[in-house]
């Protein structure tokens, strides 16, 4: 029996945790909107336009775990060992989610810059390497579109994704060194203490909250559609070595 | 057999191809003058401009030619039965790869020396210190030749692979273009002391895509 | 003795399509054995799974003492496969793609150039591929398989744009098969120039061998089907 056997998992949550998060998704995001833009006050220097940071920040945090799981997931595929389609998928679901996340990273950033700092992009090193992980992806995700076998696709495309991620240190490195502007975190720095207070770091924390959940919602739906997709073609493979069986005994009966 | 002699007569047959075809020296070297030149048509010919963007110019010409090699390397694996032959050669497919990362680094250098005189003559570029811009240079050439072969092999069953191999692999080398532009300003400048540090980070990246293409290229070259 | 291929229940696929869907095959040291079967049989394929080129999907698969579901690579040195195309590069010469393919196998310089002229090419030691009419392409191609010495010999309508020296060479091979231990496995449609020649014919219909066929080819009588050839 080849490895490629599909496997059955068919959902990463059950239906009933799925509804919570769907639920608590919509709910954090509302909370979000609500506290980020009529509860937290206004930044001293930035004013309004400091707000955009309680969806920008979390943005990019997801980006990053997104891609995180990607990889993961592509090493666990490609181990013998615990080699099997289900991670396969979810590391194809999670670049796509990824992918979107930076790219709203990216545009949220630019819409926050222009009143800003004045510009609707600038060379710092933190923009450049998100930039640059956005194409990354972006051509992982071209390369999963290559019409293939399905264990083909998944060894290929878990290889590509562990030289992405083996790339990113390099390519943060060499761009840091090349530029430094952006801001320092103002929540994830090295102080480990927030330098925003009170109801704006609720809302950024909130917006955490909120991605990270619609995140793990996503990705579940994701992955259903993914393994539906796989389930079919299974269906329609099994079908085709049936006809094709049934067209030699026809033959010669 | 060694890995060494194994890579030895992979290489050796890949270069023998190329002075055979001349595919690099009569088509790929003209589209890196005319890249040069497109710059200039593009930019101020003013010669002050040129001559400070010159590295950026060179690197991102090379990395452009580079693509197309890459192509070439794994087109002539498409001909006839070839690839089938290299997997039932029973070669070590990590000598493999590095027999043609090895032909691939030694067109490129080539290539880029020629290249050199292109934008010394045209740009009006005085080279500086020599030491750190050769091992640039080199490091450079090695890295892209081996993510180059990786992605060449990655994507060498694939009727797209024109196109796919771009976007798969510029984003990735994309530290190999800062590093060599970076340390080809501070050699030209003189700064040789600000040339090291990347020649080190170019020097990381050749290793490690080494490394990974050794690992990734059977399984890969398998899938194609 | 443990034949040299042995595939029980074989199912293979290219991309989804099930090119082999249940194949049965034994081959021993020494046999020729004739694969026939019409266009989109499977023949090709078949071929190629033995080489370990194409994944067994289902199915056992044992070729040269490796099972091919676990490993499909140690083998490959010991086997040569000879397909349309030879394994050649078009710019190379005939003496320079023979050589690459004997030094990848452990072989020397001489071997190839012996092999060379075993297959009358001498004379066009110095032409690239490229520049080779099909006859001598086809030649090439044997060339490049056997100067590996392989103890498989897997031959892909060998006869086909084959010109005259390359058919007495075939022959040749073929007759003396069973003298060096090599086996042949000869998928082809030329059955009036390939019958006389082989031990046994194993047909190919529609990706699968006949059910119920004893899988060494002793003929069954099945209707419909051709009858095997024992000699």
């Amino acid at each position: 029996m080849s490895a490629t056997t599909p496997s059955t998992t068919e959902r990463l949550l059950n239906p009933w945790v799925r509804r919570v998060f769907g639920a608590a998704a919509l709910a954090s995001l509302v909370a979000l909107v609500v506290v980020g833009l009529f509860v937290a006050p206004p930044d001293a220097v930035q004013g309004d336009a400091q707000r955009i940071m309680y969806v920008h920040v979390p943005a990019a945090w997801i980006a990053y775990v997104a891609f995180g799981v990607t990889s993961i997931t592509s090493l666990l595929y490609l181990w013998p060992r615990t080699r099997s389609l289900v991670w396969d998928r979810i590391a194809g679901a999670s670049a796509e989610l990824g992918v979107v996340f930076t790219g709203l990273t990216l545009v949220l950033g630019s819409i926050w810059g222009r009143p800003v700092w004045g510009v609707w992009w600038a060379w710092d090193a933190r923009l450049v390497t998100t930039a640059v992980l956005f194409f990354l992806y972006v051509g992982y995700l071209a390369l999963r579109r290559v019409p293939a076998a399905t264990d083909v696709r998944a060894k290929r495309s878990a290889i590509a994704a562990l030289i992405a991620f083996v790339d990113v240190p390099i390519v943060h490195f060499s761009v840091t060194w090349w530029r430094t502007l952006h801001q320092q975190g103002t929540v994830f720095n090295e102080k480990l203490d927030a330098e925003i207070h009170g109801t704006m770091a609720l809302a950024l924390w909130l917006g955490v909250l909120a991605f990270t959940v619609l995140y793990v919602y996503l990705l579940d739906l994701r992955y259903r559609l993914e393994a539906l997709d796989e389930d079919r073609e299974t269906r329609e493979l099994d079908a085709a070595i049936a006809d094709r069986v049934r067209g030699a005994v026809g033959v010669t009966s | 057999m060694s890995i060494w002699r194994e890579a030895g007569i992979v290489a050796g047959k890949d270069l023998r191809i190329e002075r055979r075809a001349r595919v690099v020296s009569q088509q790929i070297l003209p589209f890196g003058v005319i890249v040069l030149l497109l710059f200039a048509f593009a930019l101020d010919p003013d010669r002050g401009v040129l001559r400070r963007v010159a590295p950026g110019l060179f690197w991102v010409t090379v990395l452009l030619s580079a693509l197309l090699a890459i192509s070439r390397s794994f087109g002539i694996e498409s001909e006839n039965a070839a690839r089938d032959g290299l997997r039932l050669s029973g070669l070590d497919p990590s000598s493999v790869f590095l027999g043609k990362a090895l032909a691939l680094a030694v067109e490129l250098a080539v290539f880029e020396v020629l290249l050199t005189a292109g934008i010394v003559v045209l740009f009006d570029v005085h080279l500086g210190a020599v030491v750190p811009l050769a091992l640039a240079a080199v490091a450079a050439t090695v890295g892209l030749a081996a993510a180059g072969t990786l992605y060449g092999v990655l994507a060498a069953g694939i009727r797209a692979r024109e196109t796919l191999v771009p976007v798969l692999m510029l984003p990735v080398v994309a530290p190999v273009l800062l590093g060599a532009t970076r340390a080809w300003e501070a050699s030209i400048d003189g700064a040789t002391s600000d040339a090291w540090p990347w020649v080190g980070l170019l020097g990381v990246f050749a290793v490690l895509f080494v490394g990974i293409g050794m690992l990734a290229f059977g399984p890969l070259l398998e899938e194609s | 003795m443990s034949p040299v291929v042995r595939l029980r229940s074989v199912v293979c696929l290219l991309g989804r399509f099930p090119a082999l869907a249940g194949v049965d095959l034994d081959v021993e040291a020494g046999e020729v054995v004739l694969l026939s079967g019409g266009n989109g049989a499977g023949k090709t394929t078949l071929l190629r799974v033995v080489a370990g080129l194409v994944p067994v999907h289902q199915g056992a698969a044992e070729v040269l003492g490796t099972d091919l579901t676990r490993d499909r690579r140690g083998h490959r040195s010991r086997l040569a496969l000879v397909g349309q195309e030879a394994a050649a590069y078009d710019d190379l010469t005939v003496l320079e793609n023979v050589r690459f393919a004997a030094r990848t196998t452990g072989r020397s310089d001489a071997d190839a150039d012996t092999v060379v002229g075993e297959l009358g090419l001498t004379p066009l030691a110095d032409v690239r591929h490229g520049r080779l009419s099909t006859g001598q392409r086809r030649r090439l191609g044997l060339a490049v398989g056997l100067v590996r010495r392989p103890e498989l010999l897997l031959l892909d309508e060998p006869h086909a744009g084959l010109d005259v020296p390359g058919r007495a060479f075939l022959d040749g091979v073929l007759a003396s098969a069973s003298d060096s231990g090599t086996a042949v496995l000869i998928a082809s449609h030329e059955l009036d120039l390939v019958r006389p020649v082989a031990d046994r014919e194993v047909v190919l219909t529609n990706g699968r061998t006949p059910p119920g066929d004893d899988p060494t080819g002793d003929p069954t009588g099945e209707p419909g089907s051709e009858p095997g050839v024992v000699r």
